[in-house]
């Protein structure tokens, strides 16, 4: 039985490089997947997005955050944080600047 | 008609003034506001009008935006432009250099940090690292300049497709004879002074820009503290900083068709950063460095910013066109090769970069 899809939710800054699209709803393959696995699948059909959110390292840019149900996975585990099903994911830009 | 197009990168984005008589100027943007950039080409082979620029976002990183319509309207590519190859472990930083090269109209350079040089050979959509220069044993020992440690500056040599140079701060010179495979340091006679034993070491000057000159192998360098020639095509280094107010400064220009007249924009020092007597300035010698005067008609006095290492540039009309954008946010025009300058924009954020050149 498939499990609950995962809701990405963009931030404002980077839906109009997307045709406006706010939010990508990726399927979960099994229980849970790495914000790694899932960002993967969410930008395979939006390819620009993921020079904006993830170094050509795969790291999460300095001033972005990514957030599991609520919770900064950039202060944790960062790319390896788990992702349940279901949940859903925040990317934002921080606040910083000048 | 032909239009005189200048670029303006800076520290929130990306304004372009345009002119068809270079007195009466309009001012486009600004385009990828918030974004900084430090970076930019204005690519009139075979015709083009396209603008490339080195764009960073403080939040979606670094990435290489293009127009093909003289600054208009950009694209991005969907796929990243320029990465660092997964072997590498490293991240791009900041686009600090695009050079068209005038050997191949399908080939652009790219100046990074870190310390990388790469190129494309498709008019600057993708570029690859130069593995020649990244391999090179001494860019562990490379040292970050206060603004980051990158290439720079690229300059390729008209005629001669095996022939380059790039620079860095505070690398050094260096120079390939094939194409890019292989690279030496070039710095004999560019004096080090912030060194405590050796002043003279092969490599770790801080250049600041290198511009090519008109004369046979002639380059000129406008280092931290110390202003040099080459006429050996940077085999060697003399100075010609005599005669100047300060050998302080970040830029230096040549001019486009004629031997031995360069532009350098003086700083006061090292520990001050503002132009000599705070009056802003460009120096001009038409005898390659042997003597020099000021030219300061239309630039401000009691003025006490500073026109960085890209922030100057010149087009290629006759008589040759100079520009020079300020920390403060404003962009000098002059259409006399120096003599007269107007202001042509103001209270823009920092200025980066300035290029200019003339559209068909």
């Amino acid at each position: 039985m498939p499990s609950a899809p995962v809701r990405v939710i963009l931030p404002g800054m980077l839906r109009d490089l997307v045709g406006g699209v706010a939010e990508i709803e990726v399927e979960s393959s099994g229980d849970a997947q790495t914000v790694a696995e899932l960002l993967d699948r969410a930008f395979a059909e939006h390819r620009i997005l993921d020079g904006k959110v993830r170094d050509e390292r795969g790291q999460i840019r300095r001033h972005v955050k990514v957030f599991v149900n609520g919770e900064d996975a950039t202060r944790g585990e960062g790319i390896g944080a788990v992702v349940p099903a279901g949940a859903r994911v925040h990317i934002i830009n921080a606040v910083s600047g000048g | 008609m032909t239009e005189t197009v200048v670029a303006i990168g800076t520290r929130k984005g990306l304004w372009i003034a345009r002119s068809s008589d270079r007195t009466e100027w309009t001012l486009e943007g600004p385009h990828f506001l918030m974004s900084e950039v430090a970076s930019v080409a204005i690519d009139t082979r075979q015709g083009r009008s396209t603008v490339l620029a080195g764009v960073k976002s403080w939040h979606w990183g670094p990435t290489v935006q293009a127009s093909t319509d003289g600054g208009r309207t950009w694209t991005e590519s969907a796929e990243r432009a320029l990465a660092f190859p997964s072997d590498t472990d490293t991240a791009l930083e900041r686009v600090w250099q695009l050079t068209p090269d005038p050997n191949d109209a399908d080939v652009v350079w790219a100046g990074v940090e870190p310390h990388a040089l790469f190129k494309s050979t498709d008019r600057g959509e993708r570029y690859e690292l130069v593995r020649g220069l990244w391999d090179h044993p001494h860019r562990p020992t490379w040292e970050p300049g206060f603004g980051g440690g990158a290439v720079h500056t690229i300059v390729p040599e008209p005629g001669h497709p095996e022939s380059m140079l790039v620079a860095m701060s505070a690398g050094g010179v260096y120079r390939s004879a094939d194409g890019g495979a292989t690279w030496s340091p070039s710095n004999p006679g560019i004096r080090a002074g912030f060194m405590p034993d050796n002043e003279y070491p092969e490599y770790g000057q801080c250049v600041h820009k290198v511009a090519r000159g008109q004369g046979d192998g002639e380059l000129f360098a406008q280092n931290h503290n110390g202003v040099y020639r080459s006429s050996d095509n940077g085999q060697s280094w003399q100075s010609i900083a005599e005669g100047l107010p300060t050998d302080f400064g970040f830029t230096v220009l040549a001019h486009p068709t004629r031997p031995g007249v360069v532009w350098v924009v003086p700083v006061a020092d090292a520990g001050e950063r503002i132009p000599p007597d705070a009056q802003l300035q460009v120096q001009r010698s038409d005898d390659a460095g042997a003597t020099w005067r000021r030219q300061a008609a239309g630039l401000p006095d009691h003025s006490y910013t500073c026109v960085l290492r890209d922030a100057a540039g010149l087009d290629s009309a006759d008589p040759v066109g100079v520009y020079l954008g300020t920390r403060n946010g404003d962009v000098f025009a002059s259409a006399d090769e120096g003599e007269t300058f107007q202001r042509i924009a103001t209270q823009l954020p920092d200025v980066l970069v300035v290029r200019a050149a003339q559209l068909v």
